[in-house]
C-alpha cells in the first residue's frame, strides 16, 4: 500500500514528507511504549504511537522506520515536526484511536512487522 | 592482532546528564557517519540502535558522558563511558523489566527495562563494567562482515 492511500484510509493530515507520500508500506508496530519500540519495530515499517516527543523521530531515524502515524489527533510539539522534516520522516496525524488505526490498516492487508514476541 | 593499529576512524562525542531535549542526537550524528561509510544497512542500524539505548542512559541516569565511535576494517565499536551512580547488581539491570527509570524517564515512553538486554542483543559482542558512585562503561561491538567459519 503507499503512504498516500494510508492517509486517505485514516483521514490524516500530513505533518511532514509530503514528497514522501508514494512510499509503498507493507508492515507496522504500534506502542507507546519507546522502549518496547526500539526492541521490537523493524525497519521499513510504520510506526504507530500516541507519543508525540522529539524521542519518537529520533528513534524512527535510528531504526529506519518508513513512517510515524500520529494517532488519537494528539497535536505535536513544533521541535517534533521540524525534527521529523530535518530528517526526512514522514508524519501523518489520525483522530482514530490505535485499535482502530491499526484495524484498518490490517483490513487492508498491511501486517504486523513481527506477529509475536518469542522469548 | 593490535587493534589499534588498524584503526579507519574514531569520533567522540560528550553527552550531558538530564539534557533529554538534546538526547538522540549524538546517535542520529553517528548513524549519519556510519551511513557514508557505505556499511551494510544492517549494520548501520544495529550500530544506531545500541548507540541510541546508550545515549539515553547516561541522560537518563549520569551526570555526563562521553560515546566514541570506532570504525575497523571488519568492525564498528561503540563505547559509552559515563560518570554517574553507576550499576549495584548487573546481572539485575540486564534482566528485562528492571528499571530505576524516574517519572520523567517513563513519561517519555522509556524505562521498560529493556534497555541493556536490547544493546545485548544487537551487539555481535557486549562488555560492561561498573563501579558504584563512579560510573558505567559499556563497549558494544558489531561485525561489518560475516565471521569466517
Amino acid at each position: 500500500m503507499k503512504l498516500r492511500e494510508v492517509k486517505e484510509l485514516l483521514n490524516a493530515d500530513v505533518i511532514a514528507g509530503e514528497e514522501k507520500l508514494d512510499m509503498e508500506v507493507k508492515t507496522a508496530f504500534g506502542a507507546d511504549l519507546m522502549s518496547d519500540v526500539l526492541a521490537f519495530a523493524k525497519a521499513g515499517s510504520m510506526l504507530l504511537t500516541g507519543l508525540t516527543n522529539t524521542q519518537v523521530v529520533r528513534i524512527a531515524n535510528v531504526l529506519d522506520i518508513a513512517a510515524i502515524i500520529i494517532v488519537r489527533g494528539k497535536k505535536l510539539p513544533a521541535e517534533t515536526v521540524e525534527l521529523a522534516k530535518e530528517l526526512h520522516i514522514p508524519v501523518l496525524s489520525t483522530k482514530f484511536i490505535l485499535f482502530e488505526t491499526a484495524g484498518r490498516l490490517y483490513a487492508q492487508g498491511i501486517v504486523g512487522c513481527l506477529e509475536k514476541v518469542e522469548k | 592482532m593490535c587493534a589499534a593499529e588498524n584503526i579507519l576512524e574514531k569520533h567522540s562525542f560528550d553527552i550531558e546528564g538530564g539534557n533529554f531535549s538534546n538526547a538522540g542526537t549524538v546517535s542520529t550524528k553517528i548513524k549519519s557517519i556510519l551511513k557514508q561509510k557505505n556499511l551494510p544497512d544492517d549494520v548501520v542500524r544495529r550500530s544506531a540502535i545500541v548507540c541510541y539505548e546508550a545515549e539515553i542512559n547516561i541522560v537518563s541516569y549520569a551526570k555526563k558522558g562521553v560515546i566514541s565511535l570506532t570504525i575497523r576494517p571488519n568492525s564498528v565499536q561503540i563505547e559509552a563511558d559515563d560518570e554517574g551512580p553507576g550499576i549495584p547488581n548487573i546481572e539485575l539491570a540486564m534482566q528485562q523489566g528492571y528499571s530505576t527509570a524516574n517519572q520523567q524517564i517513563r513519561e517519555m515512553g522509556f524505562g521498560a527495562g529493556m534497555g541493556l538486554h536490547n544493546i545485548k542483543t544487537y551487539s555481535d559482542i557486549f562488555d560492561i563494567s561498573s563501579e558504584v558512585d563512579k560510573g558505567t562503561f559499556l563497549k558494544m561491538t558489531i561485525h561489518t562482515q560475516p565471521a569466517k567459519d
